[in-house]
């Protein structure tokens, strides 16, 4: 609850830094803040408190997931120190927003109140809006912002009608109270409350880019600039998830019989499309956006393994998942700046110009395609080992068809690394973009042998 | 303690080349490969001949799942370790005349991928066993890939994909048997000792064997094979062949017959009816290949067809006979690539046509290559008898029409080795052979070493058949049970 204050104060701190000379400024602040944030979060560990009235539960579920995006913020801020991609806004001005969303964030994945959860998609989501369309002067900036809001204005629409019908049945909007409700009816839900799950579905959905709610996904996140796109497909990728699997375990638990076939086709369509479309992309980041929506697939396969209790499975998973994917776009911002594209060609020849990148470039597209010993590859294998448990052996035989295809797409960036190339001219990295590619490779690593640290937390 | 040294040792051979990127890479590879050797003939002498498993080490891992880092041996693991420890060195070897940019890489990933050999070879738990089975694929994907030939990078994509395909479907089975264990371990013994039904043996049946299916390969999984083996470095060709292949192989002693012995008998004959199509379909190909690499490629498939139709016959014979030609085998391939590696480097080509005459210029080097041949062709008193000898026997005890086909293996493998022979070696001279040297004393030495061992395994068979029987019987005694059911 207190990283709640901490990172709005620190959000206004980095804001009012921008009027100082010294540029550095407001990244320190930035990292100053995210550093507190994350240390008084962390305190809080095992304490379990009702804050505001009991609208938001600060447990240890939402002290793991508000670590994690705190963390791969500060991995992110950090790649802003050498970033090279114009952005025509000053970073005090981003970070500001970026410190926003992260609130939105973190009420997202510690909400007890369905006012909660949509005031945190809100908060999290406006933020974003600005920051998708901050290179002002470029077309596909603009549109990405006016994707990214009209469709997203469209499904909070969606997710406060769900709401609505929710509160005009249970006469509440407290999770646990539903949950009660729910339990009273004995199996026997009203249509109206089911179907007001079914629009939460969709709200959601469209958050953590679900086929069929996904087209937004590959457009807004080309479009905008790398690094809030690198944001968006972790941080915001985390509090989404982790507020879709917050509802479901704590307010739909007695109901899943009406949800666990919805949300099994869900997952089985958006790790398909993900996947499949991926294959077809010349552009990195496009590609890496599609792979963003397969991930998601995979991990609503941890939602209909409830029984299984995969909270510590869906931490792991985006952890990894978030380890790996900043690796992986902080190469590519290098790749942008250098060879000026995205496409998988500006890879060719990248062990002769880097072999230091070479070597990142492979631990994280390897670690994103789940093979040992990476992160990755536990990753889905403890995601699978949840789902036979619950008896969801279907839906895990197309997960792991969908991670061949992904095999494919991964490793042709792998491949192009070490093939020849036209340019041989050696890359010149700065010192932070550096440490932060080590940090992200050896935890893609490290996660990978060592699991046990994170799947015993939760 | 030894079991560990074996798996640490090229581990940090291979960290230290990456490290110390030294001009002496291949130098500090050969040595440790040979201390690896030496390790491995170490824990062979003090190997206690019975069925249980030795030199055990035991950490743990991630306990809440029940996965800790087991190793050790029992006979068919230490005769796979032996065999790894054996012929790294010649693998190493064989390129040393080449030279490769960034050298040092080249020899610290071949030590990584002894070091995950060694780990499938000896892991105690079915989740490290996967994680070595995966780990082995990088060093060998990377090896392909940066140092191959032309097609290299299309060639190594499939092998890649079809691989990795493959051992998703076991993982998956291991999740299956993972979840039937009382309490949940990963255990080897554990998963062992599971008790399915017949239908869901079935579905595990089918989920281990498509991998293994996959890496041996048996036909119809093998597209990616001869263009894998012609493409490669030479060094990894060897791996391929000769070691990564044994890895499928051991994989369905350890895992298929143990856990799902009455989907052996229900699959089994659909199983060893697809290795005898296989046997003959690569022989034929064989035949009417005008390649040395892409020949012995093929008659690999031959080969291995063979070895999988014994290991599913479900009999001691079988079973010994696939160990032993496990072998002989890997001895087998490396030999011949080892000598085609020669012919390249003297004349430039591994075109048969282009070749011919050799005898008369090397006599030495062309006996060498015929006894290389006879231990392939199961010629007696070589190593390749004892184990195609057990095996159609096998066979033949399980079925007699198909053990019957099965013969043709030593039929069809002579005609396509000896034409090979006899269009490469005798005849005239062509313009590449004019000039063609015999061995020098060193690669001599080397050839020779394979050869003595050729005709000890010929001679005394039971010195190897006797370190892997207990495990043997072990494996056989619940499937024959079963069976009598």
């Amino acid at each position: 609850m207190n990283a709640l204050l901490v990172l709005s104060i620190a959000g206004l701190a980095a804001l009012f830094s921008g009027f100082s000379h010294n540029k550095k400024l407001a990244v320190i602040v930035s990292l100053l803040g995210l550093a507190v944030a994350f240390t008084v979060n962390v305190l809080d560990w095992n304490t379990a408190v009702r804050y505001y009235n009991d609208m938001i539960f600060v447990d240890n579920y939402a002290i793991a997931f508000t670590g994690v995006m705190a963390l791969t913020m500060l991995l992110i801020v950090a790649l802003f120190v050498d970033y090279k991609e114009s952005v025509e806004v000053p970073n005090a001005e981003i970070f500001a927003l970026l410190f926003f969303s992260l609130a939105g964030g973190v009420m997202l994945v510690s909400y007890s109140n369905l006012l909660m959860l949509f005031l945190g998609i809100e908060i999290l989501s406006i933020p974003l809006y600005i920051l998708a369309g901050s290179k002002r002067h470029t077309l596909t900036s603009n549109e990405a912002a006016i994707k990214y809001f009209l469709l997203g204005a469209f499904a909070s629409a969606f997710l406060l009608f769900g709401i609505v019908l929710i509160y005009g049945v249970t006469a509440s909007f407290h999770i646990e109270t539903i949950a009660a409700y729910i339990k009273n009816a004995n199996g026997q839900p009203p249509a109206l409350l089911v179907a007001g799950m079914f629009m939460l579905i969709g709200g959601l959905g469209f958050k953590i880019s679900a086929a069929p709610f996904h087209f937004w996904t590959p457009d807004v996140y080309q479009g905008s600039p790398t690094i809030v796109t690198t944001f968006m497909s972790t941080v915001v990728k985390t509090a989404g998830i982790a507020a879709f699997y917050r509802l479901f375990a704590y307010a739909f638990p007695a109901i899943t019989a009406e949800w666990i076939p919805t949300i099994s086709v869900l997952a089985a369509l958006t790790m398909t499309v993900g996947n499949v479309t991926a294959v077809f992309q010349s552009s990195v980041k496009r590609m890496l956006a599609y792979s963003g929506i397969a991930h998601a697939g995979y991990l609503l396969i941890a939602f209909v393994s409830i029984s299984s209790n995969p909270e510590s499975s869906v931490l792991y998973y985006l952890i990894a998942y978030a380890v790996s994917t900043v690796c992986a776009f902080a190469v590519l911002m290098v790749i942008q700046h250098t060879t000026g594209s995205e496409e998988v060609d500006g890879f060719k020849g990248l062990s002769k110009r880097s072999p230091f990148l070479a070597l990142i470039t492979t631990v994280a597209f390897i670690s994103l395609a789940g093979i040992p010993p990476t992160a990755g590859f536990f990753a889905k294998f403890y995601l699978f080992s949840g789902a036979v448990k619950a008896g969801h052996l279907w839906l895990t035989i197309i997960a792991v068809l969908n991670s061949c295809i992904a095999i494919y797409y991964y490793f042709r960036v792998i491949t192009a690394v070490y093939s020849s190339g036209t340019d041989s001219t050696p890359i010149e990295l700065g010192t932070v973009q550096k440490a932060v590619m080590i940090i992200t490779a050896v935890l893609a690593v490290a996660l990978g042998l060592f699991p046990e640290m994170i799947i015993s937390l939760l | 303690m030894i079991t560990i040294s074996l798996l640490c040792l090229p581990l940090l051979a291979a960290i230290f080349l990456l490290i110390s990127r030294s001009a002496m890479a291949k130098q500090i590879a050969l040595v440790a490969t040979i201390a690896e050797l030496v390790i491995a003939v170490v824990a062979a002498v003090q190997f206690v001949q019975n069925s249980s498993v030795q030199f055990l080490a035991n950490y743990s891992w991630i306990p809440s799942l029940g996965i800790d880092f087991k190793v050790g041996m029992d006979g068919i693991s230490l005769l796979l370790v032996l065999l790894t420890a054996f012929l790294m060195p010649f693998i190493v070897h064989v390129s040393f005349k080449k030279n490769y940019d960034k050298e040092w890489a080249f020899y610290a990933l071949l030590l990584l991928a002894q070091s995950g050999l060694i780990g499938v070879f000896t892991s105690l738990n079915g989740f490290l066993f996967y994680f070595f089975w995966e780990a082995v694929l990088i060093p060998v994907y990377f090896l392909a890939i940066l140092w191959g030939g032309e097609r290299r990078v299309a060639v190594t994509f499939k092998f890649f994909i079809y691989t990795v395909l493959g051992s998703f479907f076991m993982l998956l089975g291991f999740i299956y048997l993972y979840l039937q264990t009382p309490g949940g371990s990963f255990d080897m013994a554990a998963l062992q000792s599971v008790q399915l039904d017949r239908e869901a043996q079935g579905w595990v049946f089918w989920a281990f064997f498509i991998a293994f299916a996959i890496k041996m390969p048996v036909f119809p999984f093998h597209t990616w094979q001869p263009d894998m083996y012609a493409e490669s470095p030479v060094s990894v060709t060897m791996l391929l062949s000769a070691l990564m292949v044994k890895m499928a192989v051991y994989g369905v002693f350890r895992w298929i017959l143990p856990v799902t012995p009455l989907a052996v008998e229900d699959w089994g004959n659909v199983v060893i009816i697809l290795s005898v199509t296989g046997i003959i379909y690569a022989s034929c190909i064989a035949i009417v290949q005008k390649n040395l690499r892409r020949l012995v490629a093929y008659a690999s498939i031959a080969h291995v067809g063979l070895m999988s139709a014994g290991v599913f016959s479900m009999n001691a014979e079988g079973l010994q006979g696939t160990m032993f030609q496990m072998l002989s085998h890997g001895i087998g391939a490396v030999a011949l690539f080892y000598v085609i590696e020669m012919i390249y480097e003297k004349t430039g080509t591994m075109e048969i046509a282009s070749l011919g005459g050799i005898t008369s210029k090397a006599p030495v080097f062309a006996t060498i290559f015929l006894i290389f041949i006879l231990s392939t062709i199961a010629m007696p008193l070589t190593n390749g008898f004892w184990g195609e000898f057990l095996l159609l026997l096998g066979v033949y005890k399980y079925s007699m029409v198909l053990g019957t086909i099965s013969t043709l293996t030593i039929v069809l493998g002579a005609v396509y080795m000896l034409r090979m022979y006899q269009a490469s070696m005798l005849g005239k001279t062509s313009a590449v052979t004019q000039s063609f040297t015999d061995v020098t004393l060193q690669e001599g030495i080397i050839l020779s070493v394979i050869v003595v061992v050729i005709f000890w395994m010929g001679v005394q068979p039971s010195v190897f058949i006797d370190i892997a029987k207990p495990a043997i019987e072990n494996i056989l005694s619940p499937v024959t049970q079963t069976v009598i059911n």
